[in-house]
């Protein structure tokens, strides 16, 4: 699925010089769940927005699925996103002016979806998330476990290769953190997703088949 | 998609929206209310201008006076009288009485073959001059002065020794004089298509026609008719000859007096004043609106010591409240409505720009979910535009009112088109002590009473109409739609600018 070869990439802060990612080689197989940890800094992010195309490495080459994503056009990388990777956030990230039906339909809009079909699929997607009743509710009117499940339907709804989380639980409690994973394993496994989760959570972690450590830009199997 | 999420925007952030859209409002209320009344102050300066200057006059030439030499007398003439004139009564008193007919103080006179040269130009469909005077009549009544008085050469009386003056106004020595005076056109009788005289409609007796031409005939101006006891029949005095009054005429303009009060044959004015062959405007018609600048250019190269005015030259010309209202709409008006377009476009484009920034994270999850920077551009474009729409829709209905208002106030201006010695001069007569008997009194503006003002003769109330055009209505829509997309322009600027990793920041 994605081949990462040498990957790094630098910011400059001011005067300072932060190297994220340090050289990183790192193979992920199609269908894995991947859990990635680290301390805060260490470049969890930076790798994640490698990983889904938000952002480019300042060197080396990052493929998914034989594409090269590393030097794409802005233009290319949106049609990838589009189309292959699935995103949920930790902040649910829902447009708070759409209704949950019409935040999943967000996500067919740049398919070129007609509406009959937009509105058939993001139903169905809502539905799988266990919220087919809650189509017309806005995001505010909605718990955060309730948010979260919309967004995971939104991610999901154009039926990716890959759906990247960036600490899904992580505004949520206990209880409802395990019901978003088990939510999230559920599709991973009947789907064959390949699922890659960031987290600071141990609990959530011990879920992947594989983890990943990352610290100083270093990343390291655990 | 691009339509759900518009309505949801908008309906989502009302606060934004009404902001936006009372700015837009105001700004194109402000404009529509500022066209309309220009518009109608322009319509009322051309409704007092007609009443002077005739309808489908689009241009004027006249000649600028220059100021007499020292040591000349000007050019004026003055009354003599000899030493018989008058008559003289039992008790001394000589009474005299003198008509003269003379150019219009303020205005000049040029030859007549200025109008062959003004009709010889291209595009010009018809002129016609006209030759401005004034009648000015001095009556008075002197004593009876004493040969041995010593008085006859003007010096004091009371230097003599001898008898007192007797007689006179008081009987008693006085004097008294009386002066009046009224305007007097000579036109072309054949030419009634344009000039002062397309201006008015008839009130009684008829207008001059081809036939007067070297005739006594007067036509009169119905106010001054009125004022002057005079009536069709009856004759008047003109320069000392006997007129007869064939017809008197309204101003087409309500409450405006016509051009002058008398109106005769060109032929026979230019005889009476000694002003043979000289005219002292001209009225030019253009062949079409848009040649009248080519003209007006045209007729400078031919007469380079004439002063050619338009219309439009002439509109400011106008005074009064008229006038006031004028300098108000074009200076203040205008300059109100540039300050405040210019601000609610800028609380706009602020507004558009901050509500932006204010959904970063939005934007950038869109982009992280795929949309592409065009898509998003489109949408915080359209939200704008929609934005400035209804902002604009509003305007109009707040201007609609605002002049339909004004339109029921319709606020009565007065103007008076000061025709800066262009045409016709009136004025009253303003008496002054004579000189001694049988010195003569001088005439001619000097001496004589006070400076006789080029008066405006043609004071016109109107009541001020702001009409509602479709284009002015179009305008304020245009300047709507400018507003949303400059918004749309500079927060879509942003939006485009922003990355897509920003949805994995600012958690909240």
């Amino acid at each position: 699925m994605y081949t990462l070869t040498n990957v790094s990439k630098t910011y400059t802060q001011g005067k300072r010089t932060v190297h994220a990612l340090k050289g990183v080689d790192l193979s992920i197989g199609s269908g894995q769940m991947v859990a990635i940890q680290g301390p805060t800094g260490g470049g969890k992010s930076t790798l994640l927005q490698m990983l889904g195309g938000l952002d480019r490495p300042s060197g080396g080459t990052i493929t998914l699925s034989d594409h090269d994503i590393s030097t794409m056009s802005d233009g290319r990388l949106a049609d990838v996103r589009a189309k292959e990777i699935g995103f949920v956030f930790q902040g649910f990230n829902l447009i708070p002016t759409l209704t949950a039906q019409q935040n999943v339909e967000t996500a067919l809009e740049p398919l070129g979806v007609s509406g009959a079909e937009r509105s058939r699929r993001a139903t169905e997607a809502l539905a799988s998330v266990g919220l087919a009743d809650r189509g017309t509710h806005l995001p505010n009117e909605l718990s955060g476990g309730q948010q979260q499940r919309v967004a995971i339907a939104r991610a999901l709804v154009k039926e990716p290769e890959v759906l990247l989380a960036d600490e899904p639980t992580g505004n949520l409690d206990e209880e409802t953190r395990d019901e978003i994973m088990d939510l999230l394993e559920g599709l991973w496994r009947d789907r064959g997703l390949t699922l890659i989760v960031v987290t600071h959570d141990s609990a959530v972690a011990r879920r992947a088949e594989r983890r990943l450590h990352i610290k100083q830009g270093t990343v390291r199997e655990v | 998609m691009f339509f759900t999420y518009l309505r949801r925007e908008l309906a989502g952030r009302r606060r934004q929206t009404a902001i936006i859209a009372i700015g837009m409002a105001l700004a194109i209320a402000l404009v529509i209310i500022v066209n309309s009344v220009a518009a109608g102050v322009k319509t009322a300066q051309a409704s007092v201008l007609e009443s002077v200057y005739g309808v489908g006059t689009d241009i004027t030439v006249s000649q600028t006076p220059t100021p007499p030499e020292e040591g000349e007398e000007g050019d004026r003439g003055r009354f003599q009288f000899g030493a018989d004139d008058g008559t003289t009564s039992d008790d001394g008193t000589t009474a005299v009485s003198q008509s003269r007919l003379s150019a219009g103080f303020g205005s000049s006179t040029f030859a007549a073959s200025a109008l062959d040269t003004v009709t010889g130009i291209d595009n010009v469909s018809a002129a016609s001059g006209t030759l401005s005077l004034t009648n000015t009549t001095f009556t008075g009544e002197m004593p009876q002065f004493t040969r041995d008085g010593g008085t006859t050469d003007g010096a004091p009386a009371d230097q003599g020794a001898a008898a007192p003056p007797q007689g006179g106004a008081d009987g008693a020595g006085g004097s008294a004089f009386d002066v009046d005076s009224f305007t007097v056109l000579g036109l072309d009788p054949s030419a009634d298509a344009i000039g002062p005289l397309s201006a008015v409609t008839l009130a009684d007796g008829r207008t001059l026609d081809t036939d007067d031409t070297g005739a006594d005939v007067a036509v009169l101006d119905a106010d001054y008719a009125t004022s002057a006891e005079l009536a069709v029949g009856d004759t008047i005095d003109i320069g000392g000859t006997d007129f007869e009054i064939v017809g008197t005429v309204t101003s087409n303009s309500a409450d405006a007096a016509s051009a002058s009060n008398v109106y005769i044959p060109l032929d026979v004015a230019q005889t009476l004043s000694g002003e043979d062959g000289n005219i002292s405007t001209i009225y030019v018609q253009a062949a079409s609106s848009t040649d009248i600048a080519q003209v007006q250019a045209d007729i400078e190269t031919a007469l380079p010591d004439a002063t050619v005015s338009t219309q439009e030259d002439l509109a400011s010309s106008v005074s009064g409240s008229l006038g006031t209202a004028s300098d108000l709409v074009a200076n203040l008006g205008l300059w109100l409505s540039i300050a405040v377009l210019i601000a609610a476009f800028l609380i706009a484009i602020l507004f558009t720009i901050s509500g932006v920034t204010r959904r970063t994270r939005e934007f950038g999850t869109l982009k992280a979910i795929g949309w592409s920077n065009r898509r998003i551009v489109g949408q915080v474009t359209g939200e704008s535009l929609v934005q400035g729409l209804i902002g604009g829709a509003l305007g109009v209905v707040i201007g609609v009112i605002g002049v339909t208002v004004i339109n029921i106030i319709a606020p009565t201006l007065s103007g008076s088109a000061s025709t800066g010695g262009l045409d016709a001069a009136a004025g009253g007569g303003a008496g002054g002590p004579g000189g001694a008997g049988g010195a003569g009194a001088t005439g001619g503006g000097r001496g004589f009473g006070g400076p006789m003002a080029t008066a405006a003769q043609a004071t016109t109330d109107v009541a001020l109409n702001a009409p509602l055009t479709l284009s002015v209505i179009a305008i304020a829509v245009g300047l709507a739609v400018l507003g949303g997309l400059l918004a749309g322009a500079f927060g879509g600027w942003r939006a485009a600018r922003l990355r897509p990793a920003e949805a994995l920041r600012s958690v909240g």
